[in-house]
Parts: structure tokens; sequence; C-alpha cells
């Protein structure tokens, strides 16, 4: 799949898929969205630009494995789980605080960090599984 | 909501889970990092262990601790609840696990540990501390699913032919068993319109006579049944537990077959007594053909892995046995018999992996001469094989004869009978074993073993023997294990401590 047309339209098309893809994740709170279906928009990102640029453009661009993506979005799932801990609430409750940064308020909360965590266990590993499917063609 | 504060002490319910789950994400975010995994896997599950221990003696002395996640009120939000009998399983795995890592860290070389033996090893432990802890039947299925995955990742590790082979049985017909489980549970939300098992435990009875019960308690029989590896259900087990490392067979063969027996034990006898009643008869008949034919089955071996199989198999139907009788002497009996078989059959496969290492087989024809190659090796074997008979000084002893005990008090003399015959077959079953590979001479009598290569089975010895200490006192001093089962057998069959540790406003729902 190394048509022109494709390779000049892919990092546009790649770089609006990722913009649009943490839209999706921040949307998630309040309307459909979320961390999964971000995930998987950012994971076909991933897989576009494979089959414009092949597989190892895509690993070095990406810098991380994508399964070491995989663990650090497990890592901050739990992470937003062991805030309730400092609390004295139970496990995995959402706690909000809403400081004032330089004039705007920001919303952070644990089920945030909690969806991030989903969104990168999902770019991960289906990137992960994408690239290793996209590689034994390219070979 | 849930409004008062919760204690740090609380959450000692969710700790296990929680470490296998972020050491796991660690291993696999610094996976290429070879030379810590191993360590670091030791590290946490000796933390995880801990954390059992600790969970498991405040249990002992406070009863059910219960965390409801996300401080929803039960039944709508999932319940960990510990009770004496998950805390319990729950420490001896962790325990099992610890010390089988510990053996890996020869056996699992660097190809091994790149592709993911110790994360999977990690999120497979989170999974079965989950299954052991939770509260909730939903969530049960989903600890099910999570260990069940990570273990076909070690069951695959190597892609050997022999192993994918295996590995693709042991899927299908795990799937299989899952998907029962999935449509059982479904079918129990439809007609109790609950998922916390504390709930379901006091609603079942206020169910109208025309309920289908009795449908679903049997379709969970089944799904458990086969989780469990008992007839006519257990062809995935010999099929493919004898393909992976050893340490992944010792972590399968120790513990994986165990969860499904809590899961029995938790469904039939906690949520559905009656029903498990009017199956008693189902029941005993497929524990008698679980241990009359796992024992005639590790008869007919020649590879000592596979035979080891087979001993799982065999220990099951000993376990099915107590659920069968279901009066407290039972379930007392076939607790003890899984917690001296989590540690023995774990120790038996790493016994397996070291007699490879001295006499470079797995086959009764060729193993020979082990006595002489190892005397210390030898006398731990001694010990494992009694304690798989159900001789002294072994921990097979106590849980056969508390079962025994159980089956004729009931006038099940079927059982007792099974018990015994299959007692003795697996006596000659690990005689041959011990004849063929530790007495016979081998052929070149007299071969000078190399020192060097010896050397670094240390690891090995090591987990070997702490394996085989809990056994021996288990052994020797029944007593203490004995109370524990008891009690959480009592537990089990009165729930009702269960019951107001999740719903503190006694039968008031939240």
């Amino acid at each position: 799949m190394r048509t022109l047309i494709f390779r000049t339209a892919a990092p546009y098309l790649t770089a609006l898929m990722l913009l649009f893809s943490i839209f999706v994740l921040l949307r998630g709170h309040n309307e459909p969205g979320g961390g999964f279906i971000g995930g998987l928009i950012a994971a076909s990102a991933f897989a576009i630009h494979g089959i414009a640029f092949g597989v190892r453009q895509v690993r070095k661009t990406l810098h991380f494995h994508p399964m070491a993506i995989s663990g650090f979005g497990l890592f901050l799932a739990v992470l937003a789980g062991l805030v309730s801990v400092i609390a004295g609430v139970p496990f995995l409750t959402g706690l909000w605080t809403s400081p004032t940064i330089g004039g705007l308020t920001v919303d952070l909360s644990t089920p945030m960090l909690f969806d991030i965590g989903v969104y990168l266990v999902v770019v991960g590993s289906i990137t992960s599984i994408a690239l290793a499917l996209e590689g034994r063609e390219d070979d | 909501m849930i409004l008062e504060q919760v204690a740090a002490s609380d959450f000692l319910v969710v700790a296990p889970v929680v470490i296998g789950i972020a050491c796991g994400a660690l291993l696999l975010m610094f996976r290429h990092h070879v030379r810590w995994q191993a360590a670091f896997s030791v590290f946490g599950l000796a933390a995880m262990t801990a954390a059992d221990a600790a969970l498991f003696a405040r249990v002992a002395a406070e009863g059910p601790l219960v965390m409801t996640m996300g401080s929803w009120l039960p039944p709508f939000g999932i319940s960990f609840t510990a009770d004496l009998l998950g805390a319990g399983f729950a420490l001896v795995a962790s325990f099992v696990a610890m010390l089988c890592t510990v053996y890996s860290v020869r056996e699992i070389g660097a190809t091994g540990r790149r592709y993911g033996f110790y994360p999977f090893l990690m999120l497979m432990m989170a999974g079965v501390n989950g299954a052991f802890l939770t509260g909730d039947i939903f969530n049960l299925y989903v600890w099910f699913e999570v260990f069940l995955i990570a273990s076909f990742g070690l069951m695959i590790l190597g892609s050997e032919r022999e192993q994918i082979d295996g590995a693709t049985k042991y899927a299908i017909l795990n799937l299989l068993g899952t998907a029962l489980f999935l449509i059982a549970t479904a079918y129990l939300y439809g007609v109790v319109g609950t998922l916390n098992m504390a709930d379901i435990a006091r609603k079942v009875d206020l169910l109208p006579a025309t309920a289908p019960v009795m449908t679903i308690s049997a379709l969970f029989l089944f799904a458990f049944g086969m989780k469990s590896a008992a007839f006519p259900v257990y062809f995935w087990l010999p099929a493919s537990y004898h393909t992976p490392r050893i340490v992944t067979g010792a972590l399968f063969g120790g513990l994986l077959t165990k969860i499904g027996v809590y899961s029995l034990l938790r469904t039939m006898v906690m949520l559905f007594p009656e029903q498990r009643l009017e199956l008693s008869g189902v029941i005993s008949w497929v524990a008698v053909a679980t241990m009359i034919l796992g024992a005639l089955g590790a008869l007919a071996q020649s590879d000592i892995r596979r035979m080891m199989g087979f001993l799982v198999i065999s220990g099951v139907g000993l376990m099915l046995a107590g659920l069968a009788l279901g009066d407290a002497t039972g379930l007392s009996g076939a607790i003890l018999y899984a917690v001296h078989s989590m540690l023995a059959m774990s120790a038996l496969y790493l016994l397996c992996g070291t007699m490879n290492e001295y006499g470079g087989s797995f086959s009764l024809n060729s193993l020979a001469g082990l006595y002489r190659a190892s005397p210390l090796l030898t006398a731990i074997a001694l010990v494992l094989f009694l304690a798989a008979a159900g001789l002294p000084p072994g921990s097979g002893l106590w849980p056969k004869v508390v079962l025994a005990k159980a089956a004729i008090d009931l006038g099940n003399g079927w059982l007792v009978g099974a018990i015994l015959v299959s007692g003795l077959l697996t006596t000659i079953a690990l005689g041959r074993v011990f004849a063929l590979a530790f007495w016979r001479n081998s052929a070149e009598p007299g071969e000078p073993v190399d020192e060097a290569e010896r050397t670094p089975v240390v690891p090995a010895f090591g987990s070997l023997i702490m394996l085989t200490i809990p056994i021996l006192l288990l052994g020797l001093f029944p007593e203490p294990f004995i109370r524990m089962a008891d009690a959480a057998a009592a537990g089990l069959l009165d729930p009702s401590a269960y019951l107001r540790a999740v719903f503190p406003a006694a039968g008031g729902g939240g």
C-alpha cells in the first residue's frame, strides 16, 4: 500500500485521528466516548501509519514498545484506585479536585486517570497486535 | 453511598490483587530488563504472600472482611469479601507461587523472560487471588478470565509444536467451561436479580418453588467441574499440563484446578445448599470416578509429568468427595485436602523438573540411579510421595482420614472404598517411580556426577525444601490446620457471619 496518494495523506490522517482519539477520551466522562473507544481510534491511527510507512517506522516513532505502553496504562489504573487509600474511602472511589491554574479551572479526577489508563492499555495492546500482523506482510 | 471513613488496614482485602496487577504492569513496562525480572517477581510475590497472611490472620480473629468498590453500597457495588476459606486458599496459593518463582530463576532463560513469563505470572496470581477474595459472582468470572488469559501466555512460552498442541486443547475446553459459567451466571441474574454472593445466598430461599434454581446449580456444577478437571470432563488436563515449562506445570497443577474446587464449594454449599443435597448422589459418583480413573491413569504413565497430571485429577476426586458428603467434617476434609494438594502437587512437579536435571529425562524407562546422584533429592522425593499417597508423615494423611471419617459417619461405603483404593493405586504408581528412578542402578554404575552442573540447582532445592516443610508440618501437627479447616467449613455451611459482614444492617439490604 505504498501509493503516492496514500503516503501523502497518511501523516495527516494519523495526526487527525490521534487528536480525535484524545478528544473522545476526554469527552467520555459525561458524553459518549471514553478510554476504550479513544484507544481504538489511536490504535487505528498507528495501524494506518504502519500500512503507509512500514512497521519499523511506527516502532521508531512510538519510541516505547507497545506492550510497555499497555503496562504503563495498567499501572495508571491501579494508581487511580490507590488514591482512595490516602482519602480513606473504599478502593476505586471517584475523587475530584478542581484546581485553578492561571485563571483556568481544571477538573481533575481519579476516574479520568483510570480512563487514561484504559486508553493506554488499549492503544498498547491493539497496536502491538496490529504491528505484528502488518509485520508479517512486510517480510 | 458508603460515607464512613475506611481505615488503611481494611485495604488488606484488595492488597494481594493490587500488588499482583501493579507488579505485572511494572514488569510489562520493563520487559527488556531481563536480569531484574525474576528478583522483582519474587519480591512482589513475597509482598503478596505477606498481605495474604495478614488478611488471613485478621479474618481468623475478626471474621469476614468486606470492601465494596467505589463506595457503592452492596449489592450494587462489587464487594470483595474475604472469609476464612478464601483468605486461606489465597495465602497458600501465593506462598506456593513465590516458591515456584524461586525455582523458575534457573529454568526461565532470557528468551522466556523477554516473551513475558514474569508479567504473565504476576497477572495470573492477581487473577487467582481475585478469584479467592471476591464476593461477587460476575467478578469471579472476570478473575477466571484474567488468570486464564495469563495462563495461555505461560503455556505457550517456548512455542514448541507440542506446547501449541496442548495449549489449543487447554484453551478451547477452558473457554467452553468459562462460557458455561457465564451462561449460568446470566441465568442466575435473570432469576435472582443480583450478583453479590451474600445477596444471592439470602434471596435464593425466598424464590418461588417454580424458580429453576436446580438448572442453574447443575450448570454451575458442570462448568466448575470442567474447571477443576472432574470426570467426565478432565481430558484437557492430561492433554496439556505436561507440555509447558516445569514451573508452569507446577503452578497450574497446584493452583488452577483448586480454583474450580473453591468455586464449587462457594456456589454449591453456600449459595445452593438444597440443590447440593439433591445432587449429592451425582457428585459422589463423579468423585468416585475421578479418584479411581485419575489414579489408574497415573499408574499407566511412563512420563512422570503426565503421571503428576493424573494425580492432580485423582486429588480433585477426593475434594469432590468432601463436597458430595457436604457435612461439616466432609467439607473440612475437602478444604484440608485442597491445601495439601496445592502444596504437594506443586512440589511434585518441581521434583519432576529436578529429577530431569539429574537424570536427563522425564521417562521412567531411562531415569535410574538418582539415589546415588543425590541422596537429598531422594529424601525429599520420599516425603513428597508419602504425602501424595496419603501415608504418614506426609500431609495427605489427615485430609483423607477426615474425609473417610465423614463418609463412614454418613454411611457412604462406596466413597470410603474409593478413597482407600485410590490411595492404594497412588501408592503403587509413586512406588514405581521411586523404585525405578531412584533405587534402580543406572546402566553405567558409578558414573561421576559433574559437580559444576550440580551447583546451580540450589534455587531448585531451596524451593523444594521450603515446600516440603509445610507438607511435613501438616502431616505431623495437623491440629491447627484441622481447626482452621473446620472453621472455614462452618463459615460455608452457616454463612450468617459472611452475610452480616456484607450487609451490616441485618436483613435490611443496605
